[in-house]
């Protein structure tokens, strides 16, 4: 059995956590230079902000509307994240971090009734951190997705779903005709795998929902469109097709991470595994022409050997832009373990996520005024080397994997390449749980 | 000099239930001591911090607790993982704001109280439902200016 454990509207609850003021208002968080909505709570949404929708289109609903837009607080977000994945990992063997809010558990072993897991988790994130979140329980990795979509959306709309599938949804729990109801009630592009083009494609061929979907002919599926989606059906038929170590690539992230064998309990040892991953993030990163945004590195002790001293580290680190390039991502990856490794501890699991995608093409120059490069040397600028790269990946490619890599020593050196989060955000939230001097002031 | 479980190369078991540092290990000969990692200097966050995802840094700001030993500017440890009971200092929500008091359950009423001369409690009531943030476990003062 899976869990997907996702919080609601991550952001903006991260932000009304610390500021009551914003509760039941409509509030949204923009993105780099206060350009575009990247998160809205549901009284925004009711309002008819959509998602990515540049602010200036909607700045008008401050005045009329009582609309809250905040600047993205990466390192708050970061954090309550990484507070939610701890709290996670008390309850289930293995926690797979999908995105900054969300993570896959692995259930398989675990006793008891899981919708009581489930709220129990979901009332500890709660109360610890105050983010709502919703759970999903499946025996395959799109269904606890969609179970997830099902917990959240009864709640958010009274009447979508039974109301004992409210904020937790363990679909093992319905017979057959349940499940079914509940799937002829989901617009097939809810399920996770289908994106807007398929899902578009998918209707214009009759299959509306998850149930027209769940009763198509695999092989005809697959010949009209993909093995991809091939699979996907067969996991909503119940039939894992996935693994939590090799969960696709959402389009808005990309994962690399492994548990150890052995403990590793040296600064040398997560080093070389996180700039590892952080390689082949960066490879996948480049397959599907993307370039991220932010970095977020893992590493962990593990709660399930009780007499091991528990730490563990979720940092992510937002670029000064976009880049693809393994040099700039491996260095970043570095410098959070440098920062933030401590002594004394068994880790048992470390991992890269690439987040905030966007496509390469898009990337743009900047004005750098801290590296010493010039037009002539281009080394020291900071820029990606598409040619690079592309070497670097041929190479690996014909002669196999890690032919050629990053050495993660020389790059710790150059750390001031990766610089932290330096544009415009005028109306960003203090940093209430990473810098004390911008701690929360409370009435005393 | 390192003592034999570390010598073979093999984890340092950790059976025993106290746990919280390395078990400091015989050593053989003449080894030197600083070069042992297995002693631990106080670590504060393990000293006053139950639970780490729980917990987080508040500044008081305002002279309504001073009684209580809070006083303007102090920093303020709150922990989110402990249910709130009478008597505990919390921080707790009122008229939409992050607000520092006493929680009293007392005669069937629920008050939020001020330890300060002038400064009014608040009651809990139908009309004002008891919302509390975390509760406050310690209180760091600095007496350094």
């Amino acid at each position: 059995m899976f869990g997907l454990l996702d919080a609601n509207n991550f952001y903006v609850s991260c932000e009304r956590c610390f500021e009551p003021r914003m509760a039941g208002r409509p509030v949204v968080v923009l993105s780099a230079n206060d350009g575009a909505c990247i998160a809205r709570s549901n009284e925004a949404k009711d309002l008819g902000v959509r998602m990515a929708q540049p602010f200036f289109q909607v700045r008008h609903l401050v005045r009329t509307a009582g609309l809250v837009a905040v600047s993205a607080n990466f390192e708050l977000y970061a954090d309550m994240s990484s507070r939610m994945m701890d709290i996670a990992d008390r309850y289930a063997p293995d926690v797979v971090p999908y995105s900054i809010d969300e993570a896959f558990l692995q259930m398989a072993g675990l006793r008891g009734d899981l919708v009581a897991i489930g709220r129990d988790l979901r009332a500890t994130v709660l109360r610890e951190t105050g983010l709502p979140t919703s759970v999903g329980f499946a025996p395959t990795m799109t269904l606890a997705k969609l179970a997830n979509h099902v917990a959240k959306t009864a709640e958010r709309q009274p009447g979508a779903y039974p109301a004992h599938l409210t904020q937790v949804c363990d679909f093992a729990t319905l017979s057959r005709a349940a499940l079914d109801r509940v799937f002829a009630a989901t617009d097939v592009g809810a399920v996770w795998g289908v994106g807007t083009q398929i899902g578009a494609r998918l209707v214009a061929s009759g299959v509306r929902t998850v149930l027209d979907l769940v009763r198509c002919d695999a092989a005809a599926l697959r010949r009209q469109f993909s093995v991809v989606l091939e699979k996907t059906l067969l996991e909503l038929r119940g039939t894992p097709c996935l693994r939590l170590d090799e969960a696709p690539a959402a389009k808005q992230q990309i994962l690399v991470s492994r548990s150890f064998g052995q403990a590793v309990t040296s600064a040398d040892g997560i080093t070389e595994a996180v700039s590892e991953f952080a390689s082949r993030a960066a490879e996948k990163l480049r397959d599907q022409a993307s370039a991220a945004r932010s970095i977020a590195v893992f590493f962990t002790t593990s709660p399930f050997r009780p007499h091991d001293r528990q730490h563990s580290v979720h940092v992510v680190t937002p670029l000064a832009r976009p880049s693809a390039d393994t040099r700039l991502l491996v260095a970043a990856a570095v410098r959070t373990v440098r920062t933030n490794f401590r002594d004394g501890f068994n880790y048992a699991k470390a991992g890269v996520t690439l987040i905030d995608l966007q496509p390469a093409r898009l990337q743009q120059g900047e004005l750098d005024l801290r590296s010493p490069g010039t037009a002539e040397a281009p080394h020291g600028t900071g820029r990606d080397r598409p040619q690079l790269m592309a070497t670097i990946d041929a190479l690996n490619r014909r002669y196999g994997r890690d032919s050629i890599h990053i050495g993660s020593a020389a790059l710790a050196s150059h750390g001031e390449e990766v610089r932290i989060w330096a544009t415009k955000q005028e109306r960003r939230s203090p940093r209430v749980t990473t810098r004390w001097d911008e701690m929360r002031v409370v009435r005393a | 000099m390192h003592s034999l479980d570390e010598a073979r190369g093999a984890p340092l078991a950790r059976s025993d239930s106290a746990a919280p540092a390395r078990r400091p290990t015989a050593s053989a000969g003449f080894g030197s001591p600083g070069s042992d990692s297995t002693v631990r200097r106080i670590d504060l966050n393990d000293a006053l911090i139950r639970h780490p995802q729980a917990s987080y840094v508040m500044r008081a700001a305002g002279g309504a607790m001073t009684d209580a030993g809070i006083d303007d500017g102090d920093v303020l440890l709150v922990d989110r993982a402990i249910r709130p009971a009478s008597g505990h200092v919390v921080i707790a929500v009122v008229d939409s704001e992050l607000t520092c008091r006493r929680l009293s359950h007392h005669d069937g009423a629920t008050v939020l109280r001020a330890a300060s001369p002038g400064h009014p409690d608040v009651l809990i009531g139908p009309d004002r439902p008891l919302e509390v943030w975390g509760v406050v476990t310690h209180v760091i003062k600095s007496l350094l200016s």
